[in-house]
């Protein structure tokens, strides 16, 4: 256990915890594990509870399993046009009366390089009347297996966490492969906007005018000037020159002879170059203390991805982004793709994310010259269980702020409404004194994707 | 897609002589393409029929997590076609020698699409043929009705997997009609034994009774019979006439009844929809037999690509690459199942088991462990066998009479179980059992087994429609329940209900901190492992669905 929790942790408990909270608190300091992603597991993709399907017999096709042949992966373009047609017709689904059936779910793939990379996979599900063999524990799955050891020997194991990466491992991998497509958060933004019908911002331009000039000596101008710029200047004499009649053999030309009109001087001056900033910057904050284990994370992230990708579309991809993860401490990280995958740290104090946007946000003065916005993805929990630190300073980004969206994905066993963010926030009365500043958003950690751009026309909505 | 070439034909030719000479029953004709990664992306998602008829599922990525398989009840990678002439796919850089091999899997394919009779009812045409006549339809009609074609074929294709593909098949293989009339088969079948449920003494007095009848006089002694019957049940008559009817209605399958009994369908502007519905089944058709003969299949081709290409002559200088591949697809794996491996092991095991004379009651009957090892009688039937057993039986059948305990020693076969190492947060394989039951309970646990839901017809009152799930310790896929009803709803235009089974859990009430992927409890509560069962009534009206516990 690090010093600084348990200190932290024994003051707490100085303070009085009930033994519900002890045991919460105990729990999240004494995990070890991580919960970073697998990488190529996109997140909402869902539980893959039925995992007997992983090796069945049904999964092997001669074409892959005898020839090795894999099927290609579709191209982009092809992709985002079907995308839209795809949307186009979901949308007629829903005048016609029925329910949508596309979901553009399974989006981020953060590289290394260039955060707005995101995978759109349009993808939908034929419903029928099917078995279901979840129902019963992973434990009672039983599988084939040849070759020697006594009943009851282990034979082999392979990591609890690894279970998510298991599709389309092996043979019959073409079928399981996905046909992505990668395009950029603008994209996902315009489709999220225009088919979803999330809202469009009314008012962008609350801040001051958000261009900056930059001088450059880029303008031209005659006779004077702090440059001359002899190409041009050349060229022009010619062209003066031959309307005299100076020039009689193009053949031979002596420049000695050229008449020089003081006019034929090119110069080039200063001039203003309108620079255009970021419009809007945006606070990702995400809880990774040890409860945000799994599917909470992924669903706030993924949400996060649409927040954004919305936002850049609005303001015409001039959006600024910056990410913070916070468990008793919080810090920035750099881009999106360490923000996706830091793994699990301690304990869970979300004031400190708080503090630190409010930090960040006066000593580079950016409530001046920017929209800002921020949201934060939580499961709820928090050591400060009144909010006696979190309220503070949320009432002092609320007074930059062009929006706060705090989004909580509950644990499925602890539902109920009952998180510890939840209850002080709705105690400090400021979602409804302030419903234009804050808006809280609370949902199942197993929603699904439907069930988070609902979250966010709600988090983001005038 | 273009044809391979007249090298790589001649080769295939000489394969077919070769195949046929060693039993093999196939129709000369076949068609062999190239298929380049493009052809497959646009081939799989139509199952490699080439003609299949547009829908735009077909364009989407499609969620597989949940019942992958058993939605998708065919090979979207599978090299050959059950058409005529049968098509086979083929890489374009295969060598000749592991052509060869492939060749023989394909043909041995073809043996078994032609000749098992689970596949009697695509016998008679060509899938390919009629597929592409239906896709000009299906085009026609998108054209004029636009996007609610699309949703005739969705809702269709949601209850796609409920056809009757054993009634169609028990209507072709119906056995020879006997001589009697139905009027005496009901009274001595079903009538005394289900209805009067009479001892056995009294049936066989009726037996006798009616053969004095026929010998007394042949034209008039069943009449004679029956008059006496009707003095002793005078109800006789009016029960064999309500059978008769019923019998006839229940042959339906839902897409069946609700294209002869929907009043939505009969009304004049929505008849368009009926022909795009029986595309849709006809289809679905077409396709049960492959997944429900999966292991079968692969385990004869496998069987034969093997022997045969291993007298082939052609090959020589080729038997290490080939053993290289050959074993590749053909072992079995250490946790998993294989259907190559273990349907061509059973075949060899059959074969064998046959030849010795051991699948025979006089064999059964020893329990000397030492006499059974020795036993040999020396028959020879072996090859015989396994033919009669390509004709006759399915995945099934064959894993259920065949997977003994002598098979399951001979291959060191075990069921693997799967348990959770907390200490070391790992899953842990071990070998759970080793003995045939529990093995070929396995194995039939993991056959394709669609629910088997029926329409009954005295609970479909005021137009609505009653459909029960019959109930197999299973329960149905709860959010698919909605959008299916749905559909049905739709085609049948009045209120459906279904009729289920779902478990009542009592969730552990536990604070946990969740592992990823892990979706058990914790804390095994053992109390929590008894399952309840509760029938309950699922109810789709005016597209809005209610449930009620009955």
């Amino acid at each position: 256990m690090k010093p600084k929790l348990s200190d932290l942790y024994n003051r707490l408990k100085k303070r009085g915890l009930t033994s519900q909270q002890d045991q919460k608190m105990r729990l999240e300091l004494e995990y070890t594990g991580t919960h970073d992603l697998p990488e190529d597991t996109p997140p909402g993709a869902g539980s893959k509870s039925g995992t007997s399907g992983s090796r069945d017999i049904y999964a092997f096709h001669d074409l892959t399993y005898l020839q090795g042949m894999t099927a290609m992966r579709s191209t982009p373009t092809v992709s985002i046009r079907s995308i839209d047609e795809l949307l186009k017709r979901d949308k007629q689904r829903e005048k016609d009366g029925f329910p949508r059936k596309i979901n553009v779910g399974r989006l981020i793939k953060p590289g290394k390089s260039g955060k707005d990379k995101i995978v759109i996979v349009p993808s939908t599900v034929e419903e029928k009347f099917l078995h279901d063999t979840s129902f019963k524990t992973d434990e009672d799955q039983s599988n084939g297996g040849s070759g020697d050891g006594e009943e009851g020997d282990v034979i082999g194991e392979q990591p609890v966490r690894e279970q998510d990466g298991q599709e389309g491992e092996g043979p019959g991998q073409g079928e399981g492969g996905q046909h992505e497509m990668e395009s950029n958060a603008y994209d996902l933004g315009r489709i999220l906007t225009e088919q979803f019908e999330l809202p469009n911002l009314k008012d962008k331009g609350k801040k001051r005018s958000l261009t900056r000039y930059t001088y450059d000596l880029t303008d031209k101008h005659r006779g004077f000037g702090q440059l001359l710029d002899k190409k041009a200047t050349l060229r022009k004499i010619v062209e003066t020159n031959i309307h005299l009649g100076n020039l009689p053999d193009t053949g031979s030309i002596d420049p000695a002879r050229f008449l020089i009109s003081p006019n034929d001087l090119v110069y080039r001056i200063l001039s203003r170059e309108k620079d255009y900033e970021s419009q809007a910057l945006v606070f990702f904050l995400r809880d990774y203390s040890g409860s945000m284990a799994g599917k909470s994370t992924a669903l706030v992230v993924a949400q996060h991805v649409m927040v954004y990708s919305w936002l850049l579309y609005q303001y015409a991809m001039q959006v600024e982004t910056r990410f913070i993860l916070h468990d008793t401490e919080a810090k920035e990280v750099p881009d999106f793709y360490t923000y996706y995958n830091s793994k699990v740290a301690g304990g869970t104090q979300v004031s400190s994310a708080y503090r630190l946007v409010n930090e960040i946000v006066e000593v580079e003065n950016l409530a001046r010259d920017y929209n800002i916005y921020i949201f934060h993805g939580t499961d709820g929990d928090d050591w400060d269980t009144d909010g006696k630190e979190s309220i503070p300073e949320l009432k002092k980004m609320m007074t930059f702020a062009n929006r706060v969206g705090i989004t909580i994905a509950e644990h499925t066993t602890t539902a109920g409404h009952n998180t510890e963010v939840e209850k002080y926030l709705k105690k400090s009365a400021l979602l409804e004194d302030k419903p234009n500043l804050l808006r809280l958003d609370v949902m199942q950690e197993d929603a699904n994707e439907a069930r988070l751009i609902e979250g966010i026309k709600h988090l983001i909505s005038e | 897609m273009e044809l391979i070439d007249q090298h790589t034909k001649k080769i295939m030719e000489g394969c077919k002589r070769r195949a046929l000479d060693a039993g093999l029953q196939f129709q000369d004709e076949t068609l062999e393409y190239i298929v380049s990664n493009r052809d497959l992306l646009e081939l799989s998602p139509k199952v490699m029929i080439p003609t299949l008829y547009d829908y735009w599922v077909h364009d989407v990525e499609v969620l597989k997590e949940k019942g992958r398989y058993e939605l998708y009840p065919s090979n979207p990678y599978e090299t050959v076609i059950n058409t005529r002439p049968a098509i086979s796919f083929y890489n374009d850089n295969n060598p000749d020698w592991m052509n060869v091999m492939i060749f023989y899997h394909v043909l041995a394919h073809i043996d078994f699409f032609q000749n098992n009779l689970y596949f009697r009812h695509t016998w008679d045409y060509d899938f390919t043929g009629s597929a592409l006549s239906d896709k000009r339809m299906i085009a026609k009609l998108r054209s004029e009705k636009g996007h609610w074609l699309d949703y005739i074929i969705e809702f269709s294709r949601g209850v796609d997997n409920l056809v009757g593909y054993h009634d169609e098949l028990s209507r072709l293989n119906r056995p020879a009609r006997t001589n009697q009339s139905k009027k005496l088969d009901f009274y001595f079948d079903v009538f005394l034994q289900s209805n009067k449920k009479v001892k056995i003494t009294e049936y066989i007095k009726e037996v006798k009774r009616y053969n004095d009848c026929i010998q007394h006089s042949k034209e008039l002694g069943e009449k004679v019979f029956f008059s006496e019957v009707l003095k002793k049940h005078p109800e006789f008559d009016t029960i064999f006439n309500k059978k008769l009817k019923e019998k006839t209605d229940q042959k339906l399958d839902l897409l069946q009844y609700l294209m002869t009994h929907s009043e939505f369908l009969a009304k004049e502007k929505n008849n368009w929809m009926k022909p795009v519905m029986e595309v849709v089944r006809k289809t679905s058709l077409f396709f049960q037999p492959q997944i429900r003969t999966k292991i079968m299949n692969e385990g004869w081709a496998s069987y034969w690509h093997e022997t045969l290409f291993l007298q082939d002559d052609r090959i020589e200088g080729h038997e290490v690459d080939f053993a290289r591949t050959h074993s590749g697809v053909t072992s079995m794996p250490r946790v998993g199942l294989n259907p190559y491996a273990l349907g061509m092991r059973l075949f060899y095991y059959i074969e064998q088991l046959v030849d010795k004379g051991k699948y025979s009651i006089g064999f059964k009957q020893i329990s000397d462990a030492k006499k059974r090892e020795q036993f040999d009688a020396q028959t020879g039937q072996g090859k015989d066998f396994i033919f009669k057993l390509r004709d006759n039986f399915n995945d099934f059948m064959f894993i259920n009479t065949f997977v003994d305990q002598d098979f399951v020693n001979q291959y060191k076969l075990f069921v693997a179980g799967r348990r959770l190492n907390q200490t070391k947060g790992v899953w842990e394989y071990y070998v759970q059992s080793r003995s045939a039951d529990s093995y070929r309970q396995m194995l039939l646990d993991t056959l394709y087994h669609p629910p088997y839901i029926e329409i009954d017809q005295d609970k479909s009152k005021n137009s609505d429609l009653y459909l029960v799930h019959r109930f197999e310790g299973k329960p149905l896929v709860k959010e698919f329940i909605a959008n299916t009803m749905l559909g049905i709803e739709y085609l049948w235009g009045a209120p459906v209900r279904l009729e289920t089974s779902e478990v009542i859990q009592a969730a552990p009430v536990q604070a946990r901190i969740p592992i990823p992927g892990l979706t058990m409890p914790l804390d095994e509560d053992p109390s929590a492992k008894e399952l309840k069962w509760q029938r309950v009534v699922y109810t789709m009206k005016d597209r809005k669905l209610s449930k009620e516990n009955i």
